[in-house]
């Protein structure tokens, strides 16, 4: 009986490790014959497939105070395509970090929704043109004449080379410094036009004992770095940067960090501890001169705060961008595999339209990534931006997903972790080249 | 004899249904994950319909104990040494002396007994909502010492980046070395007081080894990361470590006070007539005889620490690297950055890290009972 309970005990391990061997090979690679460069050919969206009808299945994080603003656009397109069925289905969490986990088990598992918010530029475009899975909109770009709506600048950051991706429906913008003008007065100074003349009322301020900028949790310092960017490198180099014809560890990349690291000596101290709100607050109570973060927080203050924009705040570029308006827009794509392509096409249609996108904005406090928006349904500061946005050179945001993908994004916030610590610009910027040659950025 | 083979058969044909669903759900994704880890899927673009995997064997590993880029996966891991040595700490002493005062029988004390327990009845989300309220540096603890006139508290606790006992990566296999030797003397003593010549000898020979590689041998080595990097017991973790010390110092009671009232009586008079005071009694003979409970409690609780993931998640959100853990990275490194093959070497470190605090224990009992 001995003899039996060994075999049986045999049989029982080998069956639980051959299948770690025989599994283990996933059965999924495709021995890589390298793709012909430039013969890539990138299936493209049609213009036409018939009248929409049946479901349609929209995915995104809008839940909460954003919500109302994509309720408005679904009753527009439901109106004009009342055949076809919206689920909206949202996934709550800000920015999205849950959205995209639950979009990618969605994706791989091939049970693609019919079309997901997504933001404009490389998260889309590392993300998932990379894999192959978006169909190409420059039929439907030509079809509806956006080519000479939308921004020359805005096009070229949300396409590639084989095409567009996705359909802005928002545009926001990343580098703004708010203040309260009140205040400002009070203690004798006035907004800084760059960032050396920053550095040199920072002292004054803190002397009055007030925070000269404040600053709140992780992302919002990436915010901030690339607000620092484009004033230190100004805006051709720092597009260089992201298309990897300027070095990290050059001088001026360089420069970048060292002077984020001057900044940073007049910050509240308690910065990871507090959100974006908080640090806005701070500056609306006095606390702070000054704060660097997108035109989200005239949202705040404007709906939550009840304040007037231009009358209890102000805002100027952040210094050293005056005349660059750095964007980060939402935008819907049309996934390869869609059970219903009649009415994404509608879809798509409806975002990109006039009408789309002037009901959607001023219910969200963006504005419209559109040059012939209706600007008399905006509240002061987005007509403000809207201006800046027809006149102003475009740049793309790094925080937000326009020029750099999730990899280089990921591996970012690490870099950012290691400079908060060591606060050494060399050691950054050595970390930020490597990071940048290992995510695709620079090839080497 | 045809009765019992016909029994085997049953018990075969029984066992087999969980024995298949066990071997493809865990042991052939586990195989899968491991398989993962040696491909460099998720560098390019990772998420096509027929991703492209280039074996690349154990780079991802190397990459992430000496590579650069990863420095987050070795502090994580730091932390997550301090977060099981804290837990264990915090948890064993703490239900300890729960269990000692209950065991005086107070009055109410079923009460008091229910009460500590209740925490652990508690999700790891609620937990954490709950205590990243108390430990927010604006309101919550820091506000105690304003009720005694005092000004108010400074530490940032989750937020706080300090580290204290730091050190450096470099020396990371020194110090590993002079732990073993530590450890490798106290069996050399333990042999000694008992004994036991073989296992004395044994002990020596690997002491010896351990204290050579330390002394000698590590500095002609290359170092394994080209510059210094610091490490060390983050104190943004001390409020999560807080947090589950709380959850779980009623388990730890619940079973000291089990084990101490299965001590016979006989034991605690004869004892008492002795003339041993309480203290006495409680620390050189009660706890000592409830080794049995305390090894079970450490193999529990060092799983548990292994999961901390929900706790953190709620309380300091993934993004927070100083209470970073390897099991909030790997979700980062899969689910963010769409990296799979690093996320798969870094779990199958943890499902190392777990397998070490169980074989031991494993192979002890399998000898007791041979």
């Amino acid at each position: 009986m001995k003899k039996g309970r060994i075999m049986l005990a045999l049989l029982i391990a080998t069956a639980l490790v051959l299948p770690m061997a025989v599994w283990a090979g996933g059965g999924q690679e495709k021995p890589e014959a390298a793709a012909a460069e430039g013969e890539v050919m990138v299936p493209q969206v049609k213009t036409d497939y018939g009248t929409p009808s049946g479901e349609l299945e929209i995915f995104s994080w809008w839940a909460g105070d954003e919500g109302p603003a994509l309720e408005a656009l679904i009753d527009l397109y439901t109106e004009n395509n009342p055949q076809v069925e919206v689920i909206n289905a949202t996934v709550t969490g800000g920015s999205g970090v849950n959205a995209k986990a639950v979009l990618k088990t969605r994706m791989l598992g091939g049970d693609p929704p019919d079309s997901f918010q997504v933001h404009a530029g490389q998260e889309l475009i590392g993300t998932w043109v990379a894999a192959e899975r978006m169909l190409d909109l420059t039929p439907l770009f030509e079809d509806q004449g956006w080519m000479d709506v939308f921004p020359e600048d805005l096009v070229n950051l949300i396409g590639t080379e084989n095409g567009i991706w996705s359909v802005p429906v928002n545009v926001h913008r990343s580098n703004v410094m708010w203040y309260i003008p009140e205040n400002l007065e009070e203690w004798g100074i006035e907004a800084p036009e760059s960032w050396d003349d920053f550095l040199a009322i920072a002292d004054d301020i803190e002397a009055q004992g007030v925070v000269p900028l404040s600053l709140a949790t992780n992302w919002t310092v990436n915010h901030l770095w690339e607000s620092v960017a484009l004033g230190v490198l100004g805006p051709d180099k720092y597009d260089a940067l992201w298309e990897g014809e300027l070095d990290w560890t050059s001088a001026e990349a360089v420069e970048v960090w060292a002077t984020l690291d001057k900044i940073l000596d007049y910050v509240n101290e308690d910065f990871s501890s507090l959100s974006w709100q908080q640090a806005t607050d701070m500056v609306v109570e006095g606390d702070a001169a000054f704060n660097v973060m997108g035109d989200w927080a005239a949202g705040y203050m404007s709906t939550t705060l009840g304040l007037k924009p231009n009358v209890d705040y102000a805002w100027v570029a952040s210094p050293g961008t005056e005349g660059v308006f750095m964007f980060l827009a939402d935008s819907f794509g049309f996934p390869k595999g869609v059970k219903n392509p009649a009415a994404t096409l509608a879809w798509l249609k409806a975002c990109g339209s006039k009408a789309g996108q002037d009901t959607f904005n001023p219910l969200k406090g963006s504005i419209s990534a559109r040059t012939d928006t209706d600007l008399s349904k905006y509240n002061d500061y987005s007509k403000s931006a809207a201006e800046d946005f027809a006149d102003n050179r475009i740049v793309g945001s790094l925080a937000h997903g326009v020029t750099a993908n999730e990899g280089f994004m990921n591996d970012f916030a690490t870099v950012m972790e290691m400079f908060l610590k060591s606060r050494n610009p060399e050691q950054a910027a050595n970390a930020a080249q490597a990071i940048a040659i290992q995510n695709g950025i620079i090839s080497k | 004899m045809v009765g019992s083979k016909k029994n085997t058969l049953y018990a075969v044909l029984v066992l087999l249904p969980s024995v298949f669903l066990l071997a493809v759900f865990v042991y052939g994704f586990i195989g899968n994950s491991f398989y993962i880890s040696l491909t460099d899927w998720g560098s390019g673009a990772g998420l096509q319909e027929n991703p492209v995997k280039n074996f690349v064997g154990l780079y991802n590993y190397r990459e992430l104990f000496t590579g650069f880029i990863h420095e987050r996966f070795r502090q994580d891991l730091v932390n997550a040494i301090f977060y099981s040595l804290f837990l264990l700490l915090g948890t064993l002493t703490l239900g300890l002396f729960l269990a000692i005062l209950l065991d005086k029988n107070p009055k109410g004390e079923h009460v008091f007994r229910t009460t500590f327990l209740f925490p652990m009845a508690l999700s790891f989300i609620v937990t954490g909502t709950i205590w990243r309220w108390v430990f927010s540096p604006k309101g919550g603890v820091n506000v105690i010492p304003t009720w005694f006139g005092m000004e108010k508290g400074k530490f940032l606790w989750l937020s706080s980046r300090e580290l204290v006992w730091t050190f450096n990566w470099q020396n990371v296999l020194q110090i590993i070395a002079v732990i073993l030797f530590l450890i490798f003397a106290a069996v050399m003593y333990n042999s000694w007081k008992n004994g036991k010549r073989k296992q004395l000898i044994r002990g020596g020979v690997l002491a010896a080894l351990m204290l050579v590689y330390a002394l000698v041998i590590h500095r002609f080595l290359p170092p394994i990361l080209p510059y210094e990097e610091t490490h060390g017991f983050s104190l943004a973790t001390i409020g999560v470590i807080i947090a589950a010390v709380w959850q779980y110092s009623g388990y730890t009671m619940a079973l000291y006070l089990a084990g101490l009232r299965g001590l016979p009586v006989a034991m605690y008079e004869s004892a008492k007539m002795d003339g041993a005071g309480d203290l006495t009694y409680y620390f050189k003979i009660a706890i000592p005889n409830m080794w049995p409970i305390t090894l079970s409690a450490i193999i529990i609780l060092s799983h548990i620490s292994l999961k901390l993931f929900a706790l953190i998640f709620s309380m300091a959100g993934a993004d927070n690297a100083s209470t970073g853990h390897p099991s909030v990275l790997m979700y980062l490194v899969t689910f963010r950055a769409n990296n799979f093959a690093v996320g798969a070497a870094i779990s199958v470190i943890l499902f190392l890290m777990a397998a070490l605090f169980i074989i031991p224990y494993l192979i002890q009992s399998y000898r007791a009972r041979r």
